[in-house]
């Protein structure tokens, strides 16, 4: 049997009156890549920040590699987990942001660097290397002293997966990594992506990337108003769901394609 | 304009700009240090403790420096608080600047982006880190400009401690109209004096925010 390294049971969160996330199960297993799809709103952001507990859920687990995130259940009940232990855990889960978030105030280098210095504790030299060959692999080895604001968008979100993938996490997430791109820079980002998917990284993507999450996805499942409505191989959801809403969603990006 | 008493004066006048200088950096260090404490303090989740730090805030912004001063040096000795006219006068430019320092950096805290933060917190990086080497310099960065302004206002406030019997500039220059009847010359010196301050400490300015925001549009330095 494959080993999980997400599993998402019986989440459901609320802001305030707003219920954001409805009973929702989804599960990743190690070295597969599965995209979360659905309208704006419906709650994918919410899910995949409950993931490394950026957002707090109010009822259901989330087991990352078999232990659960943010939470111990104590005989008594449930009560936080202690932040030092969530800091443990999260260092194992990279995330890419659809605003890519570098710090501004460091280079592309820095930017990779001082997570490793930080939170991994490496000497600067170690973490220097290090950092220089992640950037090297997502093609950015001249870029190493620029700063961000001296970047492209594509370049930028490159480094902010180097930033992620020089943690050497064990599964990584993106919120809609190519979302504040130019059509044109959205290419490069994929590409870097779907290397790392070649390559055997877990990851649990929120997209409107379609064609992308077609080709690159093992599994896909369609949010909808807080619940998952349809979840499966692309090919069931793209072209064989029964689902009407699925069907309607899907059928404008058919249509943009068919010209 | 008698240049002649202006000579006469001169070793007065220069060590009456030296004490304004002490007042003015000193003033601006405590200012500093107190406005970053009472910044973060604010941003504790304790009602008391944000609403008594507003209300010294709003009380010092609210009344003028010069009563606050006068309160301080003429009113601490009710309450043991003996403190010689420098010391007053010191203490005095710290307090009233830490309110507008701590609105400054107020601003700035609020002004970096959540997004930064909830980088530093998705790798794992520790609280203190995240202050240290993520949030502050970035809010500084921002308020650079606004902290500079404070500096030269704050410079220019240290004339009120002339009335406290702070033996700074403008008490010098007092000291000096009034024995020689030369009040033009005072006064004209007296702008010289503070003109070369401000100067000094706008251009201080200028430099540091040259060099900070270099990084923003600009490549590093080769190491």
């Amino acid at each position: 049997m494959s080993e999980m390294m997400i599993e998402i049971r019986g989440v459901c969160k609320s802001f305030g009156r707003l219920q954001v996330l409805r009973d929702v199960d989804l599960t990743v297993e190690r070295s597969q890549v599965v995209c979360l799809i659905g309208p704006s709103g419906s709650g994918k952001s919410t899910l995949l920040r409950c993931v490394n507990f950026l957002e707090t859920y109010d009822s259901g687990e989330i087991l990352i590699g078999g232990k659960l995130i943010g939470y111990r259940d104590d005989p008594g009940g449930r009560r936080p987990m202690a932040s030092g232990e969530l800091r443990g855990m999260r260092r194992e889960i990279g995330m890419v942001f659809q605003h890519f978030n570098l710090w501004p105030h460091m280079s592309a280098l820095q930017n990779v660097a001082e997570p490793l210095l930080r939170v991994r504790g490496l000497t600067a030299s170690a973490a220097d290397e290090r950092a220089r060959a992640v950037l090297k692999r997502v093609g950015l080895a001249d870029k190493a002293a620029s700063y961000p604001g001296r970047l492209s968008g594509g370049q930028q979100q490159r480094v902010a997966i180097a930033r992620a993938l020089a943690m050497q996490p064990r599964l990584m997430l993106f919120d809609e990594p190519t979302s504040a791109l130019d059509p044109e820079l959205v290419g490069e980002v994929l590409e870097v992506m779907r290397s790392l998917a070649a390559e055997g990284m877990t990851m649990l993507i929120v997209t409107h990337e379609m064609g992308f999450a077609a080709h690159v996805a093992d599994r896909i499942a369609f949010i909808d108003a807080g619940r998952i409505i349809e979840k499966g191989p692309p090919r069931q959801v793209f072209h064989e769901s029964a689902e009407p809403r699925v069907r309607q969603f899907l059928q404008t990006y058919h249509d943009r394609n068919s010209f | 304009m008698s240049f002649e008493v202006l000579w006469r004066y001169a070793p007065a006048l220069v060590g009456g700009f030296g004490v304004t200088v002490l007042c003015w950096s000193l003033g601006a260090v405590i200012g500093l240090t107190f406005g970053l404490a009472i910044a973060l303090l604010g941003r504790l989740e304790l009602a008391p403790l944000r609403w008594l730090l507003r209300a010294c805030v709003e009380t010092i912004r609210g009344t003028p420096f010069l009563v606050q001063l006068f309160l301080l040096y003429a009113g601490g000795p009710f309450i043991g608080l003996k403190l010689s006219a420098t010391a007053a006068g010191i203490l005095g430019l710290g307090a009233y600047s830490s309110a507008y320092f701590s609105e400054i950096f107020r601003a700035g805290f609020a002004s970096v982006p959540e997004g930064q933060s909830e980088a530093a917190i998705s790798v794992g990086m520790r609280p203190v880190d995240i202050f240290w080497r993520i949030r502050l310099p970035i809010a500084l960065v921002a308020t650079l400009p606004a902290i500079v302004n404070m500096l030269v206002i704050l410079s220019k406030e240290t004339v009120v401690l002339s009335i406290i019997t702070v033996p700074e500039l403008m008490y010098q220059m007092q000291t000096m109209a009034a024995e020689t009847f030369t009040a033009f010359d005072a006064i004209f010196a007296m702008a010289i004096f503070y003109w070369l301050l401000v100067e000094a400490v706008s251009r201080l300015g200028r430099r540091l925010e040259a060099r900070l925001t270099a990084f923003m549009s600009g490549e590093a330095r080769p190491a």
